[in-house]
């Protein structure tokens, strides 16, 4: 059975991993800005502290003292619940995914993953398809339309991507026979030219199409699109229980760009002089100016046009990948 | 040219017509015209010019409060009343003319007669709730008294909010610091109208 240094051990880790990806979510958020203000030429915060640093700090403490506002009409209960689901099952989802090579610290080997399940890969698109719970919730319980509307394309948009992001992973899953995501990470340990986006180039572009669609980002981000649907499922939310659904979406995309990293560019292994900590943070942090430059360049596609590329175009070539992949196999 | 060739409507070969994409007819063409639209770039394209801006880093922002924007010439803004180079006095001899033009009647000015039997404003003012900065009483005024100014932060509490005299009048000691500018007279360009002349945009 467990012992009490494993409990401990979990517990320690699962509290660092939510303060550190909490805190860089919310510094996320101050990147987000400048580096759209940059793109558009801009400068973005600059009032708050050294180039508007501190913005952070009064957009926390904004968060924190608004009044927490509940519909008259609501369904209080799940009104209330929603953004705690969005916010947490992003979270849960990090519990299988490893940041870092193991190290050793006082003598003591450190795993940086929580938990090295034997289904990892399964468990956190699972657990992030949950996720949707959050703004469907939120949008059905608002009594709102625009929330309601945003329920309706989350729904919509999950079903369609959920297929392709599925698929388009079996792929590599296939290659390496494995779902643990250490277990990805050790089959590309041989430099740049292992990497599983050389073999798998078609299954990556359609994981990173998914990855935007799941984070709810530029592209495809109809759930919450301003000039269709004021905020979409969050138009009714203010305050901490906005910051939540905020902090949900930035710690999935944090998610995501670890996933892409450690399927398809080789993970924390080490890259010739730099070290496997190092490259996983330079491979995370181009996700996320991904996901930013993107929504800086990009206009974004219709609810329809959306499940139109997904069921029409993605989900074929996602099978006709797998299907090479298989006779490749053989 | 008569009058009839301007209202002929038929312009026929006239137009230039746009070289625009054939709508696709069957199933074949719009799939072809889907790989194309696909494999085009276009999207990199947009990528591409928004990392040229950040790498770039031509900021256009004006940071409000900490830097300000110089106004040409030509701007008008509030009111303000000079003074002679020479002498110092006021430039206003009293005539009236900008009370008469003002379109929107809020200029008021009250003078009288003093011991050298010489006319003089005692009061001047402008209510700037009502003025619609058109121009007018600078262009008539044959003293070049009353010009317009640079200041466009004019906010206030309240609606009707009064220009006097005092407001717009040069200060002794800013006339006498030698600070008081002239004005150039409408239509005169900025001082660095040479550096803003440009192509016109077809040229680049």
């Amino acid at each position: 059975m467990f012992d009490t240094a494993v409990i401990i051990e979990t517990v320690v880790k699962a509290v660092i991993v939510v303060a550190v990806i909490a805190a860089l979510a919310g510094f996320a958020t101050f990147i987000e800005r400048k580096v759209l203000a940059f793109m558009q030429r801009r400068l973005g915060p600059m009032h708050v502290g050294p180039y508007g640093l501190l913005q952070l700090a009064a957009d926390g403490i904004k968060l924190f003292t608004k009044e927490d506002i509940i519909p008259q009409n609501a369904i209080k209960p799940i009104f209330m619940i929603a953004p705690v689901i969005a916010a947490t099952t992003a979270f849960v989802a990090m519990a299988a995914v490893p940041y870092f090579p193991e190290f050793t610290l006082f003598g003591y080997t450190i795993h940086p993953i929580i938990s090295d399940i034997n289904v990892a890969l399964l468990y956190v698109m699972g657990v992030a398809s949950v996720g949707i719970y959050g703004p469907l919730l939120a949008g059905m319980s608002s009594a709102n339309k625009w929330s309601l509307l945003g329920a309706a394309r989350a729904v919509v948009q999950m079903l369609s991507f959920e297929v392709v992001s599925g698929l388009s992973v079996l792929a590599p899953i296939m290659m390496i026979g494995s779902l643990s995501l250490i277990d990805i990470n050790d089959a590309q340990t041989g430099g740049i030219g292992d990497w599983l986006i050389w073999k798998q180039p078609l299954a990556f572009v359609l994981f990173a199409i998914a990855g935007f669609m799941e984070t709810n980002r530029a592209p495809f981000d109809t759930v919450e699109f301003e000039a269709e649907i004021v905020a979409g499922y969050a138009t009714e939310y203010s305050g901490m229980r906005w910051g939540l659904f905020f902090i949900g979406e930035y710690a999935n995309m944090i998610t995501i760009s670890v996933l892409v990293s450690i399927i398809f560019m080789g993970g924390y292994n080490a890259f010739w002089f730099i070290p496997g900590g190092l490259m996983m943070l330079l491979k995370v942090s181009f996700w996320i100016f991904l996901f930013l430059w993107v929504r800086a360049a990009w206009p974004h596609v219709r609810p329809d046009q959306l499940m139109w590329v997904c069921w029409k175009v993605l989900m074929p070539l996602s099978v006709v990948n797998i299907v090479i992949t298989g006779f490749a196999l053989l | 040219m008569e009058l009839k060739d301007f209202k002929r409507r038929d312009v026929g070969s006239a137009y230039i017509f746009l070289k625009t994409e054939a709508t696709p007819t069957d199933g074949w063409q719009a799939f072809k015209r889907f790989v194309k639209r696909t494999l085009k770039g276009e999207l990199f394209v947009g990528l591409w010019i928004v990392l040229r801006e950040m790498i770039r880093f031509d900021i256009h922002t004006l940071q409000y409060p900490l830097e300000k924007i110089e106004m040409g010439p030509r701007y008008r803004a509030i009111h303000r009343l000079l003074r002679l180079f020479e002498s110092g006095s006021e430039r206003c001899i009293g005539c009236g003319l900008c009370e008469k033009i003002c379109i929107s009647n809020c200029i008021r000015m009250d003078t009288h007669v003093d011991e050298k039997s010489r006319k003089v404003v005692s009061e001047y003012s402008i209510n700037f709730g009502r003025c619609i900065f058109c121009g007018y009483c600078a262009e008539v005024c044959p003293e070049l008294a009353i010009v317009h100014g640079a200041e466009y932060e004019n906010a206030g509490e309240q609606r009707a909010h009064f220009g006097l005299k005092e407001d717009m009048l040069t200060p002794l000691d800013t006339f006498k610091a030698k600070q008081q500018k002239e004005f150039q007279g409408f239509g005169a360009l900025s001082a660095n109208a040479d550096e803003n002349v440009k192509q016109t945009p077809l040229a680049y």
